[in-house]
Order: C-alpha cells, then sequence, then structure tokens
C-alpha cells in the first residue's frame, strides 16, 4: 500500500529511517567511520552498555565504504582458534540478526564451497576441515562427485586447467544484504540515541597528556574522551594524526557483477587457487569477487588486468558464463594486515581504540566485531574473543597467522 | 594498468613487474640489541601514506633489477624512479 501511495508521490515522502543531527559538543564515545562495524560498535555500545551519548563520524555516506562494496561472503571456517572464536561469534549474531533489529538483512545461508584443484589443496582442506569441527564449527569434506551434484554448471572434468579433486562446504555459510546490514545497525543505534553524523570527516585527533580530547572534523572540533577508530582502509591516515604507526598498507580490491539470469547457482563457490569468488544474487546477477592490485592505493578502484584475470578463472570453472555481460564494476580500499587478522584493540594512547586489519574478510565478522569493540570501548579493556587482537602481538610475536588457512580472502 | 619507466628498459607495462613495498627499510645492523618494538617496527609497521609514496618494484620479467619510485597513492601517477642506491627526490618525505 505504501508502496504505491509513494510512488505517485516520486517517493519523496518516505519516513528516515534515521535522523541527521548537528554533531553536539561533546559525547562520551566518538566511533569515526560509519561502515558496518562502527555503526555495529554504537548498536551495541547503546544495547548492551547502556552508553547512548555516541557520535559515528562519517566522512562520506554511512555504508559507503568496504560494506556497501563487498561481496557480502560469510563463514567461520577460520584455522586458528582465535579465528573460529571471534568469526563464529558473528555468524551466530548474523542468525539472529534480521530479528534483533527487525530489519530483513536478507541472511541466506546457503553454503560455501571452497574448491581444491590439487592434492596439496585437499590435504590442506581435510586438515582445516577437521581443525573448524574440533572447534564445534560445521565443516565437511565433499568428492568432486558431490560438488558435481550441487553444482551442476561447474566443470568437474578431469582434463580442465583447474581440475575439482574435492571442496569443503559449510552449511551455515553464505551471504547477506551489505547495505541492510549497515541500514539496521544505523536505525537500531539511531533509534537508541546515537547520532550519526553524515559528510563530517575527522581531520585531526586531539591529545591531552596521556589520553585524548576530541576530533578536529570539518564540521568543527567536537569532545570526546573516547575515541574508536574504524576506518577500514583509511585506518593508517587515523594513527598518523597521533603519531601512531599501523602494521596494514591499503590496496584495492574489487568486485564486479553480471547482468541478471535465471537462478543457475544456489552455493557460494570460492576458490583460492586460482581467486575465484561467486555467488548468485536474489535478483539473479553473479557477484564476483576479483583479487588485490598489489600496490599501496588509496584510489577505490583497480586495474583492468586484475579482472582479467579473475574472469580468465572464472570461465574455466563455468564455461557457461562465457556470454554473460558485466554490468558494474568497482573498488573498495582495503586495509591488510600482515598476518591476515584484524586489530581490535586499545592504542598505546588512553581514551583511544583502534578496530581495523580486517582486510579482504571484514564484512563476515561485522556483528561480532562491533559487539567486542563495544566491550572493549565501554569496560577500557579487551573481551575474551579480542583479547588476542591486540597491536602488541607484532612485538610479542603471538601473530594469528590466517594467510592460506583462511582460504585467502573474504 | 600502469606504464612503468625500468630505469634499464624504459616503459614498460606494470605486468612485467612486482611491487616490492616501501622503499628505504633498512634492516637493522645490530638485530640483537634492538628492544621488541624497535624489531617489530622494523618488521612491521609501515608508513602507508595517502599521497606520495615511496616503494620498490623490480622488472621481474624484464631485466630482473630492483628499483624506486614515487607515486601518489591516489592518483597513481609515478613522479620518480630512481635507483636504489640514490636518495629520493627532495620533495618527498622519507
Ligand atoms: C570488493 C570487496 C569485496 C569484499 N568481499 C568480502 C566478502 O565477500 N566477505 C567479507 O567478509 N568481507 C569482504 N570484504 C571486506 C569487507 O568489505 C570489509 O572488511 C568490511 O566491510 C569493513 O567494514 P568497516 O565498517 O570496517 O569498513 P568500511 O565500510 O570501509 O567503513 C569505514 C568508514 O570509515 C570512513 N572514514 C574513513 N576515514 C574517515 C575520516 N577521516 N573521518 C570520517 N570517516 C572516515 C569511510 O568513509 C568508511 O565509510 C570485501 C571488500 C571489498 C572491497
Ligand atoms: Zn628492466
Amino acid at each position: 500500500m505504501s508502496l504505491v501511495r509513494n510512488a505517485f508521490n516520486y517517493h519523496q515522502n518516505w519516513q528516515q529511517a534515521w535522523r541527521s543531527p548537528e554533531p553536539k559538543r561533546e559525547y562520551d564515545v566518538i566511533i569515526v567511520g560509519a561502515g558496518g562495524h562502527g555503526l555495529a560498535t554504537a548498536y551495541y555500545l547503546a544495547k548492551e552498555h547502556g552508553v547512548t551519548n555516541v557520535a559515528v563520524l562519517e566522512k562520506g555516506w554511512l555504508g559507503g565504504g568496504n560494506t556497501g562494496r563487498n561481496t557480502t561472503i560469510i563463514r567461520s571456517n577460520y584455522l586458528r582458534d582465535e579465528s573460529a572464536a571471534i568469526y563464529d561469534h558473528a555468524l551466530k549474531l548474523y542468525e539472529g540478526l534480521s530479528q534483533e533489529l527487525n530489519y530483513n538483512i536478507m541472511f541466506s545461508q546457503r553454503g560455501v564451497l571452497n574448491l581444491a584443484h590439487n592434492l596439496h589443496d585437499l590435504r590442506e582442506l581435510s586438515r582445516r576441515v577437521n581443525a573448524i569441527r574440533l572447534n564445534g564449527i560445521d565443516s565437511e569434506i565433499l568428492t568432486t562427485e558431490q560438488v558435481k551434484a550441487m553444482v551442476p554448471i561447474m566443470n568437474t572434468s578431469p582434463h580442465s586447467r583447474y581440475p575439482v579433486l574435492g571442496a569443503s562446504l559449510q552449511r551455515r555459510g553464505g551471504t547477506a544484504r551489505h547495505d541492510a546490514v549497515a541500514w539496521g545497525f544505523a536505525r537500531g543505534a539511531d533509534a537508541r540515541g546515537v547520532d550519526i553524523i553524515q559528510n563530517c570527516e575527522v581531520t585531526g585527533i586531539k591529545r591531552n597528556g596521556a589520553g585524548v580530547e576530541g576530533v578536529q572534523t570539518s564540521r568543527g572540533f567536537i569532545e570526546a574522551k573516547k575515541i574508536g577508530v574504524v576506518a577500514a582502509g583509511h585506518s593508517s591516515v587515523l594513527a598518523d594524526m597521533v603519531g601512531l604507526r599501523l602494521p596494514i598498507e591499503s590496496h584495492p580490491l574489487q568486485a564486479l557483477v553480471s547482468e541478471p539470469i535465471k537462478p543457475v547457482l544456489d552455493v557460494v563457490v570460492m576458490s583460492t587457487a586460482v581467486h575465484v569468488y561467486v555467488s548468485q544474487s536474489d535478483k539473479g546477477e553473479l557477484v564476483i569477487g576479483a583479487g588485490i592490485d598489489s600496490y599501496n592505493s588509496y584510489a577505490q578502484r583497480g586495474s583492468f588486468q586484475v579482472v582479467q584475470h579473475q574472469i580468465s578463472a572464472l570461465l574455466e570453472l563455468f564455461p557457461i558464463f562465457s556470454r554473460l555481460r558485466m554490468l558494474r564494476q568497482w573498488g573498495g580500499i582495503v586495509d591488510v594486515c600482515p598476518d591476515a587478522s584484524p586489530i581490535i584493540s586499545k592504542a598505546p594512547i588512553k581514551g583511544l581504540y583502534f578496530n581495523c586489519g580486517w582486510g579482504t574478510g571484514g564484512f563476515k565478522a561485522t556483528p561480532g566485531s562491533g559487539w567486542v569493540f563495544a566491550y572493549t570501548i565501554a569496560q577500557d579493556r579487551p573481551h575474551r574473543l579480542n583479547e588476542p587482537y591486540n597491536l602488541e602481538r607484532f612485538s610479542t610475536a603471538y601473530l594469528i597467522d590466517e594467510h592460506g588457512a583462511a582460504a585467502v580472502a573474504h | 594498468m600502469l606504464l612503468i619507466k625500468c630505469p634499464w628498459c624504459g616503459d614498460r607495462d606494470e605486468h612485467e613487474f612486482s611491487h616490492g613495498g616501501e622503499a628505504h627499510i633498512v634492516r637493522p645492523k645490530d638485530p640483537e640489541k634492538l628492544t621488541d618494538d624497535q624489531w617489530a617496527d622494523y618488521l612491521f609497521m609501515r608508513k602507508n601514506p595517502k599521497g606520495a609514496h615511496l616503494e620498490r618494484w623490480v622488472h621481474a620479467h624484464g631485466c630482473r633489477r630492483w628499483f624506486n619510485v614515487e607515486r601518489d597513492t591516489v592518483t597513481h601517477a609515478i613522479t620518480a624512479v630512481y635507483k636504489m642506491n640514490e636518495t629520493p627526490p627532495r620533495r618527498s618525505r622519507t
């Protein structure tokens, strides 16, 4: 009914899902960056810790960073115990998130396949599946025939360039609507009193002795004794404002979608070895993720040859896609950490907290990351789940090495 | 795709090269004298600037030699190419 009514009004009178308040002079907590992680942090600060005098400052529009640019793959089949704990915490939150937020995030647990193309891949996958199951997370190994039965359009011929020797499957994995995750958290946070301030770029962080005093922004100075930085690809820029060095480098990561077609693929397919990630959206488009450009960049666009490489691998696996046209292609700036694990940590400066380093795979962690970061800020100490993800691990060498182990990215 | 001017071979397509990360990171002479934090800084911490970046490239599918490049990380424009033992162009901060 309202759809029809609003259609006649050129869709100008839909009610607002959140306010657009003027910034106050002072907040208890300022969150820098209104991506999914920042918004989830604000939501859980208000909901779990009763901290509602919170502002989320965003230089562009909310969800316009990597949150609105990713290929939306969600899974928790990580090798390390620390990773299993935090990613599965996030997955469990996802399982109830539409209810929790009263907002349909279109979470679809259609299963995630990780392919093995040679014997080594297969052994590595089997080892990982066993480790994952020991952590109580669902995971199983499929044979070539089982993969073919699940994805009939895949080229599983032993003569293909990338023969499929088997796969691991996490049935609880899948996809969700990325914008809806940001919008749902934004609406929920706003309803609890959080101010979400868009078009407000943080240009400086003011220190006060051992602590922080507030942030300089494109809309004036705003006071806060606690500042949580959740700026993904721009984390180093924010850290530089207080002379802090991070082990992070920013790289472009691209994705593309095809024209919509009838349903042909009802599971997410990933291949580490040949860098293919593909799923089919509810609209029928194929959503395809590419690799990162090797060089540092803040340009939010990647190179053509990366896409070319990506598509050639995709067509080897799915010859049926060869006549498809691609509709859109874009890039995000991902914050890559040397051990491919995030930093969710207090900074050496009192009242300053960093949540970054999610690189190519943080969408799946959004609710869990916000949940532990809210705890860390409210209590001024890490939760058990993010304790290992401290900044000191680069000095203590207690790295959480997920390179390769995590089936690369995403 | 970037067009990179190898100091020995001239202008070539980016895919002939490999990116070697931030330039001018020198291995400390006495690693055993460093604190863990100093060692971590050498191993892991990076400038990652938004703007001019001094970085190493290797002409992997050409002459296989290393050299330095100053490149803007927002526009991708290459503003200087210089050899490994040379000092960076003066306008960049190091
Ligand atoms: C192409 C692509 C595909 C991906 N695919 C997957 C996938 O399939 N599965 C998965 O789990 N992950 C994936 N990822 C990674 C995932 O998108 C990110 O890890 C995650 O979304 C990060 O969320 P965030 O909220 O931390 O960052 P963002 O959403 O980037 O939010 C950070 C915000 O901070 C703002 N900001 C920056 N600087 C300032 C400043 N000075 N002042 C104010 N605001 C500032 C930015 O504008 C931005 O909105 C992918 C990423 C890309 C780019
Ligand atoms: Zn050369």
